[in-house]
């Protein structure tokens, strides 16, 4: 069918996933305090026969994330009139939106003995994600900056009381209250940015913005500070340093599963929207963010890969290195042509789906709480655990990006996108940086593999449950078949941007 | 043989079977038992090794260009294809991986005791690693390749390994990949070049040859390349990983490291830089550098290797003085460098690697590999003392032994064009008798004063199994190379064709050639 988006009806259409997805979220909210999750049944675990530890709600918010998943497939039969709307309906949108429901499936996968163990509200738990995810769609399909604030307060909303769940953890508290002050002060930015780019171009609406700025309809000043406000909320929210002091704590303190979530699909929704605003939008300003941005991905690379080699805590690890992969990312947007929006699309569906998988190890390993999180901790693991240690040096191989693996593929798309934009200085320092990752990385995959158990049977109580391990094995498969039949993907990732700017490559060889 | 192999369509499914049989080899030594892991693996690669025998029939020695080929298409957005194809290069680097693989398993059999399956896992996983590094003929894939042989070379270092095996494990691992992911970023670019040159997104080595560069362009590619290659040779200065590696790896992993994994290294340097950047590749400057490399490591690490209480280090050691023969050889950019260049490849991967399986195997009888432990071993073990004696001499280079051939070709070679540096690099040879023979002498006939070293048993019948062909090959290269060098010549002649060529083009140009800003020369052109 074909969107024309001057009778409002058709909003209806062009968004039914989301309307779809937080109608679910309310009725797993409802039935999460009714009938047999009702809250005074909850907390008891002990012999109790019909205590399901909230895996029923689990189930029906897969399902629900299924369903949305079909919408958004039947969404490619759908054709909008222009490009002008307030809601996208293109490949790109489709593609993130993808990724989005991935990570919402496996976080939902793995958090299943998590939320049991931990005695968490189940309900409201899932809720919570599946409105997060629609957040992230939200920023994904919009083509309006209003629409990306929306969607970015939506999620980010879901997401603080997420980093919070654990009331019982003192740390889960703490991470909550930071990444709330934090977030709300980057969204001020955020906000303040949008105002002034309203003041310079007269439009909130990316595409109209973006007629604007390129016919140099614009004012010089306001525009200057609303990108430089837009960019400061955005590297906030993709955690680049200079901003990403909120991170490594938010990621330490927030149960795992949440942890595991906002590393993967947080960073993806930031990525796609920054992508679509600064390439739509801001393309005919380009030179003057251009360097910015460079350097940003630049100090980000270099910074956070250099810190995590010091990180004894494998969550702790596991945020640096999710920096450092917002670094790579920023690389992309700042080749900002098709072939390194492509990448980054790529990109965020291995990384969601490399860093699910390795997340989902580190929760067995700590046994479905917040402990052993130490290196140390995984002495000998994968010989006493060789599955799970097998899946976890693949996904260690896969961050680090090696042959072989999804990871790989995904750097050699960055570097490619970078080539377009004769961008060889920023993809040395990719690759250098990417040979310190590497010490972090392994260092994992030798105390699992080289050395031994301080005690003996020091990995009995690890489990992997049902779920758990269904995201497991999806994750491993998922990421070897990119890794070597990488093809299919890459095509589609390339067809899914088609019709998005391209500006990197008309600049070659600038250099800041 | 020519016919039955022709009739099977040997040349069409060879290489891609010495990939993917050890991989599915692989599946196998995991499914099966504990105990039995090793006698799969075993005869596994042995059946792989009689298998890609055929090759040597199959391969037609008359012709210089890539034989037995086959592409498939494997990335087509990126132009990256799954070709494989050998040439008289790649031909014997093949052979000799699957010789020493089936050999180097079954010189472990005694001494891994633990996580059997695990190892011989790997062991086949590095085959197929490093046989796809000898056969790709796509950029791209033989870097996937050339990546891929890190990772199980990681964990049999870093799992079976000695005392600081996780040192010498990350350490290795860090310099080989610090070295690559620079020459990915090289490779990158090559692909851009061809890109906007050809019009068409392509990786093929044959088609990147095409591809116009300037002079600065080459010379950065050729440093991107050539430190990549370089540690993995590897050349002074950047060895030094090698004798960490060596002396903490279980004997099995010695042997592949030094038999196979180095020439992964010189391999890249015939296959890749002097085809690909003939211009940087024979500009007098980086001749001279590479070549006062090799020759630096040839006399250093012979006199370290001198003053070496530990064996294993000292053979160590002197792998990093015959590859630098090999890289003096191929700097020499004449038909004897080249060839000496490569025989000494062989002739290294088959004694040193005969060297550290000898070494592995006292150790298995004395637990010890310091040299003053040692003495007068030669009276209780005579078939051990023969066997190490003959592979001493034929690493030292012993006329009628494979390492003369090659050692005397490449400083042949050598004189051709550097005749100081060939002069200086040629004591080198006696300074190998200098530390290896007391070495032997200190080990097999001082005076037989240790309880331990009487007790020391003769070889048995596996041991004999595993020595016996690498012996005989040290002297079959030795008295007769010419099936070696027949088969070689009109490979390194198709590259020093291209070399030439561009130096033709360099002077057409009128480069003054002892700058290196030769900027916007079309460098190669369609030489075919």
């Amino acid at each position: 069918m074909t969107l024309d988006f001057s009778r409002q009806l058709h909003y209806f259409w062009a968004l039914l996933p989301e309307i779809v997805l937080c109608s679910w979220a309310m009725v797993v909210l409802v039935a999460g305090v009714s009938g047999s999750h009702a809250p005074g049944r909850v907390p008891d675990d002990n012999g109790d026969p019909t205590f399901d530890g909230g895996a029923s709600l689990g189930w029906l918010s897969l399902a629900g994330v299924l369903l949305v998943a079909l919408f958004n497939g039947w969404l490619y039969s759908v054709h909008e009139v222009d490009q002008t709307g307030m809601i996208a309906v293109d490949g790109f949108r489709l593609f993130a939106n993808w990724i989005f429901l991935g990570a919402a499936a496996l976080t939902i996968l793995i958090s299943f003995s998590y939320v049991r163990r931990q005695r968490l509200q189940a309900g409201e738990f899932y809720a919570l994600i599946l409105l997060a995810t629609s957040g992230m769609m939200f920023m994904a399909a919009a083509r309006d900056l209003m629409v990306i604030f929306l969607g970015l307060e939506v999620m980010s909303i879901a997401v603080y009381a997420l980093t919070g769940f654990n009331r019982r953890d003192r740390k889960s508290a703490e991470a909550g209250l930071k990444y709330f002050l934090l977030g709300a002060f980057s969204t001020g930015f955020f906000l303040y940015g949008i105002a002034l780019t309203y003041g310079a171009t007269g439009s909130t609406n990316i595409a109209l913005i973006g007629a604007a700025v390129a016919g140099g309809g614009a004012s010089d000043g306001l525009l200057t500070v609303g990108v430089a406000l837009l960019l400061i909320g955005f590297a906030f929210k993709v955690s680049a340093v200079p901003f990403h002091m909120w991170t490594p704590d938010v990621y330490e303190g927030a149960p795992g599963p949440v942890t595991a979530f906002m590393s993967a699909a947080v960073k993806a929704a930031a990525f796609v929207a920054f992508m679509r605003v600064f390439l739509v939008g801001f393309d005919g300003v380009y030179e003057a963010w251009y360097p910015v941005m460079w350097w940003l991905a630049a100090i980000t690379m270099v910074a956070a890969n250099l810190i995590a080699l010091v990180q004894s805590n494998v969550k702790r690890m596991l945020a640096y290195s999710s920096i450092a992969h917002a670094g790579y990312l920023l690389v992309a947007l700042t080749a900002a042509n098709q072939t390194a929006a492509a990448g980054l699309l790529f990109y965020l569906l291995v990384y969601t789906v490399m860093n699910m998988g390795a997340f989902a190890v580190v929760l067995s390993v700590s046994h479905q709480s917040e402990e052993r999180l130490q290196i140390e901790d995984y002495a000998g693991f994968g010989w006493a655990q060789p599955l799970l240690g097998v899946f976890l040096t693949v996904f260690l191989l896969s961050l680090a990006g090696f042959p072989g693996t999804g990871g790989f593929m995904g750097k050699i798309f960055l570097l490619q996108g970078a080539a377009d934009s004769q961008l060889w200085a920023l993809s040395i320092i990719l690759v250098l940086t990417t040979v310190a990752s590497y010490w972090y990385y392994l260092r994992v995959a030798w105390f699992m593999w080289m050395k031994d158990a301080g005690t003996p049977g020091h990995h009995d109580q690890v489990e992997a449950p049902f779920a758990l391990r269904v995201a497991l094995f999806a994750s491993v498969a998922i990421i070897l078949y990119l890794g070597v039949f990488p093809s299919g993907v890459l095509s589609f990732a390339q067809a899914s941007v088609a019709g998005l700017g391209s500006v990197g490559g008309s600049l070659l060889g600038v250099g800041p | 043989m020519t016919e039955i192999l022709s009739s099977i369509g040997y040349a069409e499914w060879i290489l891609h079977a010495l990939i993917w049989l050890p991989i599915l080899g692989m599946g196998l030594v995991l499914w099966a038992d504990e105990e039995r892991a090793k006698h799969v693996a075993f005869w596994w690669s042995a059946g792989v090794f009689v298998l890609s025998l055929g090759m040597w029939w199959a391969f037609d020695p008359g012709s210089g260009v890539m034989q037995m080929e086959s592409v498939a298409p494997w990335i087509p957005g990126w132009g990256i294809s799954y070709a494989l194809g050998v040439d008289g290069i790649s031909l014997f680097m093949v052979l000799l991986t699957t010789l020493i693989t089936p050999l180097a398993i079954l010189g472990s059999f005694e001494y891994i005791r633990k996580r059997e399956r695990a190892f011989y896992a790997l062991m086949l996983l590095l085959e197929a690693g490093v046989v796809g590094v000898f056969v790709a003929t796509d950029v791209f894939l033989f870097y996937v390749f050339f990546e891929l042989t890190l990772v199980p070379m990681y964990f049999i270092v870093g799992i079976w390994g000695g005392e600081r095996r996780i040192y010498a494990a990350i350490k290795f691992f860090l310099y080989t990949a610090f070295g690559s992911l620079l020459m990915l970023v090289g490779i990158l670019f090559l692909f851009f070049k061809a890109k906007t040159a050809l019009g068409v997104p392509t990786f093929a080595l044959a088609d990147l040859l095409q591809v116009p560069l300037t002079g600065t362009e080459q010379l950065w590619l050729f440093a991107a390349f050539a430190l990549a290659f370089s540690v993995k040779i590897p050349l002074f200065p950047l060895h030094t990983w090698l004798p960490d590696a060596h002396v903490e790896a279980p004997t099995p992993g010695s042997v592949v490291l030094a038999a196979v994994l180095l020439k992964m290294g010189t391999y890249g340097f015939l296959r890749f830089l002097l085809p690909l950047f003939p211009v940087a590749a024979q500009h007098p400057t980086v001749v001279l550098v590479m070549m006062t490399l090799a020759v630096v490591g040839i006399i250093f690490t012979a006199w370290v290797a001198a003053v070496q209480p530990d064996a294993k280090k000292l053979v160590a050691y002197t792998s990093v003085a015959h590859m630098g023969f090999v890289v003096l050889g191929i700097f020499a950019l004449t038909v004897n460098g080249l060839q000496g260049g490569l025989v000494v490849m062989i002739s290294h991967g088959i004694s040193t690697g005969a060297l550290f399986l000898l070494l592995g195997m006292l150790y298995e009888r004395r637990h010890t590999r310091k040299i003053e432990d040692f003495g007068g071993i030669g009276r209780v073990a005579p078939l051990l003392t023969t066997a190490f004696i003959i592979t001493a001499l034929a690493s030292i280079g012993l006329p009628g032994t494979s390492g003369f051939v090659g050692e005397f070709l490449a400083l042949l070679g050598a004189f051709e064009t550097h005749p100081v540096l060939a002069g200086i690099a040629a004591t080198g040879v006696i300074f190998a008798a200098y530390y290896m023979l007391p070495m032997v002498q200190k080990v097999f006939f001082n005076k037989l004063d240790r309880a331990e070293n009487i007790e020391v048993h003769d070889l048995t019948r596996r041991e004999l199994v595993i020595l016996t062909p690498l012996l005989a090959l040290m002297i079959l290269i030795g008295w007769h190379p010419t099936p070696l060098l027949e088969r070689m010549e009109p490979s390194v002649q198709v590259i020093l064709d291209r070399v030439e060529s561009a130096s033709a083009d360099l002077e057409i140009s009128a480069l003054p050639t002892d700058t290196i800003q030769a900027e916007a020369v079309p460098a190669v052109g369609g030489d075919e």
